[in-house]
């Protein structure tokens, strides 16, 4: 455990000078405020509090943000550590790869924590601001939060493994990226056009929701639109946010970061200094 | 008990055989030395014993474990050549990140910082750092706690010669506290008379393994004596003692050791025409090239 910390605190040091922690949480601050600005025009009579509108429009930033900042974050862990040759001299230490690789990621999912705190904190303290109801909205903030670091975490994990997999870190960067592409934006996509294609046959009943569930960006949607009672706002894919049981999205989303970290560490095993 | 042994130990990368049947030991608080040029295996032979990489075939005990097993890294303090750590933290972030991977006090950084000489510089960032800065750091963290066997590949490279004269006091004082040594080197000349053994690999077998004053022996290299002849007389003085004309005046020849006095002798005897001889014993270059060049026996 004290080595876990040890590298967590040389790799917390390491993104604070790199100025990492400061761009983490210059992104999600920016963003947020944006979103939280865009929101602040006059809903209505909706019916629903300030918050949870920004919590809504915070959750369809963050399955793009949060992905994103959790890969530039993590690619070049392994990698970055092969190319500056440092790697095998930490390895002849009396520390096991798996305690430093989660020093590594104890340390930036921690910035990655800080960065959506502040991130989503200055959205909700503008909805609270304008919104004397927008207390209501609370439970979905939180729950956003930390879903979002469940997110962050996995796509934290994949990061090193991709590090790990791709040995130099130009390559692991283009792969992060196309990780993330793939992922993030063309899965949506090609889930979209194969359910039209279908017509609401036995691909959209039986298959679909599975391959929702398999997308760890997409259980993180449906599991947080489903909570919100402002479903409503949702677009696109969270419609199918009805049909699929929150319990199935929340194990989706829990589970990914334990598989996603047990399959960093087998990466890094065959990483030969 | 010895603190390495290796037995038998092959390694190759593909085709190429980088070890082939490299046995040797080394017991507590001796010095050895690792000759070889590029390529001759000795970072692979490191590595090996580090667990970095697996051998091929043969037996390596690693002070009483399994190389790279938790008790032999826990005894062992490795310094990679051309040493690198990451340029954003500081020489004493760096030294207090290793202590506490060992599970010592980050607080003897300090200690450990001004033994190897970089009291100054504890505080900045290690990319500031000159190439003998960061050996340096590289030193510190090989003496965190108390290493029993410490590997060392070509520790001295990027230091001026003041500062290799304070390392090899620090080895010294190693040894003599019971720490087994392993380091490797370029050159003869550098690790004489700081070493108690040397071992020559040459493309991946081990040519040599004994004392310097026993390996000067068994190569039996011929004495080099350079007869200067007065101006003039060089072609006679040639031609009298069978030697070669180096230049305008100095004549070369080489014998053996048991020769040696007959041929100054025959020099003598020349009287006038000699004005100086020079008796040159062989080098420790020479001797390191008759071992790491010889054809394969």
């Amino acid at each position: 455990m004290s080595r876990i910390l040890a590298a967590a605190t040389a790799e917390f040091r390491i993104a604070l000078r790199n100025r990492w922690v400061t761009i983490a949480v210059l992104m999600m601050a920016l963003f947020s405020l944006v979103l939280a600005a865009a929101g602040s025009a006059p809903t209505g009579d909706v019916g629903v509090d300030r918050l949870s509108v920004t919590v809504a429009s915070l959750t369809s930033l963050a399955v793009y943000l949060v992905p994103l900042l959790a890969l530039l974050m993590s690619f070049d862990a392994i990698a970055g550590e092969v190319e500056r040759g440092t790697l095998p001299l930490v390895l002849t230490y009396p520390v096991s790869r798996a305690e430093l690789l989660l020093g590594k990621f104890t340390a930036h999912l921690g910035i990655l924590a800080l960065a959506v705190i502040i991130g989503y904190g200055l959205a909700a303290a503008a909805a609270i601001a304008t919104d004397p109801r927008a207390a209501a909205g609370i439970p979905a903030l939180v729950r956003l939060v930390w879903t979002s670091l469940l997110l962050g975490a996995t796509f934290i994990a994949i990061g090193y493994a991709i590090s790990a997999l791709a040995r130099r870190p130009g390559a692991a960067a283009g792969l992060a990226i196309l990780l993330w592409l793939v992922m993030i934006v063309l899965y949506d996509l090609g889930l979209l056009a194969a359910v039209v294609a279908d017509g609401g046959g036995s691909f959209t009943t039986d298959i679909f929701p599975w391959l929702l569930l398999a997308n760890p960006a997409d259980a993180f949607r449906l599991f947080n639109l489903a909570a919100s009672e402002a479903t409503a706002a949702a677009a696109g894919i969270g419609g199918a946010a009805g049909t699929i049981p929150a319990a199935h999205s929340l194990a989706s989303i829990a589970l990914w970061p334990f598989a996603a970290l047990a399959l960093a560490i087998t990466a890094f095993h065959r990483v030969t200094p | 008990m010895q603190s390495l042994t290796l037995s038998q130990v092959t390694k190759a990368f593909g085709a190429v055989k980088a070890l082939a049947e490299v046995s040797f030991t080394v017991a507590p608080g001796e010095r050895v030395a690792l000759l070889g040029h590029n390529g001759a295996g000795k970072s692979t032979l490191m590595k090996i014993v580090l667990g970095l990489l697996e051998a091929d075939s043969g037996a390596i005990t690693v002070l009483g474990a399994a190389p790279g097993s938790n008790r032999a890294r826990t005894g062992t303090a490795y310094l990679p050549e051309n040493v690198a750590f990451h340029p954003s933290l500081t020489g004493l972030e760096q030294i207090r990140y290793y202590l506490r991977l060992r599970g010592e006090s980050p607080a003897e950084a300090i200690d450990l910082l001004e033994r190897v000489g970089l009291k100054d510089a504890t505080k900045r960032r290690i990319g500031t750092y000159s190439k003998g800065m960061r050996q340096r750091v590289g030193l510190a963290q090989a003496l965190i706690g108390t290493p029993r066997l410490l590997v060392l590949d070509e520790p001295t490279s990027g230091l001026d010669p003041v500062s290799r004269r304070g390392f090899y006091a620090i080895l010294e004082g190693l040894a003599a506290e019971g720490v087994a040594i392993l380091l490797s080197s370029h050159a003869l000349t550098e690790v004489e008379a700081k070493t108690d053994r040397i071992v020559i690999l040459r493309d991946g077998r081990l040519v040599a393994d004994d004392t310097l004053a026993a390996l000067r022996r068994k190569a039996a290299l011929p004495i080099r004596l350079q007869v200067a002849a007065r101006p003039g007389s060089a072609d006679e003085v040639a031609n009298k003692l069978a030697g070669g004309r180096r230049n305008g005046v100095v004549v070369d020849l080489l014998c053996r050791h048991d020769d040696k006095l007959a041929r100054l002798g025959d020099i003598a005897a020349l009287g006038p025409m000699i004005e100086d001889v020079e008796i040159l014993p062989p080098s420790l270059e020479d001797i390191y090239s008759h071992f790491s060049q010889r054809p394969m026996p």
